[in-house]
């Protein structure tokens, strides 16, 4: 299993443990972390499943790429850096110990 | 007048589907917490079923991933579920609903989220024909598809258009007929009916179009092809049925309740009895001077939660913005807006294969499809949303960045 921690806008963190092969989006759905709506259930096609990666971890990802990159420019105050749409970060092992934060909002 | 609604007070949710969860949901975050109780025929917990003509199909998504919520939500919240279990009657006088193992429900409010089911054809069921609606489906069809089968799919709406895309991944030799004059001829535009005709086309797929079924043949119970309006035969191994679907109506026909096109209901969602709401495919609603029916995830969802909201005693108007996508072979196609009565369509290239239609009646902007393009989708939302202006010669130039249609 890999651990995720998932911040929600108010401070109040989620440390969950994910199954290799779902996705970031899945874990927090699958773990009741509230925050992360995932509208068109990982399609890449909402945009609702926005979150900021901690710094530490931007390039420890693989990533964005052009359909993730274009939707996320729309989605609700992006970050150029951190955002990402959880539903395209497939869990690995070397995930471990990824922290997300949420937004306020988002859409 | 609207009636004071305790939050303890019992709810009872008809429809285990996306709609159905997405209002038992809504009515914990909202500090219901009297008794809530969902129903489903299914099997199964509430899913999604999008991937089912999509990556479940194609093998690329296991089944647990399909549930919308992990199976400790229910306790969780203290939401019944009762799966495997069909509403058979409500009973408005005494606020009850029926269930088929004989208990009965007591409701103070309900709400109808039936979803629809697909159109048959005609004539006795045959085995190797298939329909594309439930999990159930999926499996069965998944189980039969295997590379060089030949598939028939009828029916030419994203439905039959995804399971054709699907199957020519699989390595099914495929052909769809579509009756009307144009694959997507309700939906869309010609500009993307011969956009993704090309498509499939291109992929292999035999597209017949103002060619429509005149019979299936048979040996033994099985299906064995197709005899067509135009008087050719298919053989085909398969048959898969996409040929729109109905909404589950009958429980509230019943009931007594107005239906025209799906369970009707005002614009609070709330049917012709005030104690009984709709959402979802089921329901029809008020849209611009006219009475619409919408199947899409986007729509389950937020016209569910309106729902929920207004059975907690609110009255908030259900506001409807259309979206919608699919994924056919390497496309993927969203939708923003809704098409039906526009009068002009403008294309605009967009960067790489990008490129999206642009929908207008007179000046005013109706939809938007995009095809691999979702910044297109993600600026015509907003500027649907905010009933923004639009000019066509600045949309149809592609150096023109849309952003400046949000900042207007
Ligand atoms: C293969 C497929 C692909 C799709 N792809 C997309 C897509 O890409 N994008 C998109 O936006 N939408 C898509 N849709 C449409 C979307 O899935 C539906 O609009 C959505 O599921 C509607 O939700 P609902 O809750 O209204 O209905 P449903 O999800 O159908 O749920 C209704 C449930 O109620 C049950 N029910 C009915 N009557 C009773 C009764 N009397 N008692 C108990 N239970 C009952 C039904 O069996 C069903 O389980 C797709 C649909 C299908 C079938
Ligand atoms: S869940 Fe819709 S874009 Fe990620």
């Amino acid at each position: 299993m890999v651990s995720i921690t998932y911040i929600e806008a108010n401070g109040t963190a989620h440390r969950v443990e994910v199954a290799p092969g779902l996705t970031v989006m899945e874990g927090a759905r699958d773990n009741g972390v509230p925050g992360i709506h995932a509208d068109c259930g990982g399609a890449c096609a909402c945009s609702t499943c926005h979150v900021y990666v901690a710094a530490e971890w931007i390039d420890r990802l693989p990533p964005r790429d052009e359909i993730e990159q274009d939707m996320l420019e729309f989605a609700w105050e992006p970050d150029a850096e951190r955002s990402r749409l959880t539903c395209q970060i497939k869990v690995t092992p070397e995930l471990d110990g990824l922290i997300v934060t949420l937004p306020e909002r988002q859409a | 007048m609207t009636e004071m609604l305790e939050t303890t007070a019992p709810i009872v949710v008809i429809g285990a589907g996306q709609a159905g969860l997405a209002a038992a949901s809504k009515l914990r975050d909202l500090g219901h917490a009297g008794p809530l109780t969902l129903v489903g025929d299914e099997p199964e917990p509430p899913y999604q079923r999008p991937p089912l003509s999509k990556a479940y199909l194609l093998g690329e998504m296991a089944r647990e991933r399909l549930f919308l919520r992990p199976s400790a939500f229910y306790a969780e919240r203290d939401l019944t579920l009762l799966t495997g279990r069909n509403a058979t009657e409500i009973r408005r006088d005494e606020r009850q609903v029926m269930l088929s193992d004989g208990s009965a429900l007591p409701y103070q409010h309900l709400l109808l989220a039936t979803g629809a089911r697909p159109r048959l054809l005609p004539g006795p069921d045959l085995q190797g024909v298939l329909v594309m609606r439930s999990l159930a489906d999926a499996d069965r069809l998944a189980e039969a598809v295997r590379p060089g089968l030949r598939l028939l799919v009828i029916g030419g709406g994203y439905i039959g258009l995804e399971a054709a895309a699907t199957a020519v991944k699989l390595g099914l030799q495929v052909t769809l007929v579509e009756a009307a004059p144009r694959i997507l001829g309700r939906v869309a535009a010609v500009e993307t009916s011969d956009y993704f005709r090309e498509l499939h086309r291109a992929h292999g797929v035999d597209l017949r179009e103002g060619v429509g079924l005149a019979h299936l043949t048979e040996a033994a119970g099985r299906v064995t092809g197709a005899v067509l309006t135009d008087g050719s035969h298919l053989p085909a191994d398969l048959v898969v049925v996409g040929i729109g679907v109905l909404p589950n109506i009958e429980l509230a026909q019943a009931a007594g309740l107005t239906c025209d096109n799906g369970i009707s209901v005002d614009a609070y969602c709330r049917s012709s009895d005030p104690a009984i709401f709709a959402a979802g495919d089921c329901a029809s609603f008020p849209w611009r001077n006219q009475r619409i029916r919408l199947e899409s995830v986007g729509n389950a969802i937020d016209q569910a939660e309106v729902a929920a909201t207004n059975m907690l005693g609110e009255s908030c108007e259900y506001q409807a913005k259309p979206w919608f996508w699919s994924d056919q072979f390497d496309v993927k196609l969203q939708i923003a807006g809704l098409c039906g009565r526009h009068d002009r369509v403008v294309t605009r290239a967009g960067a790489g294969a990008g490129r999206s239609h642009w929908y207008f009646h007179g000046d005013r902007l109706e939809a938007v499809d995009a095809m691999n393009d979702p910044r297109v989708f993600m600026v015509a939302k907003r500027v649907l949303e905010g009933d923004r202006p639009v000019d066509a010669a600045f949309i149809a130039d592609p150096a023109n960045d849309l952003r400046a249609l949000l900042a207007s």
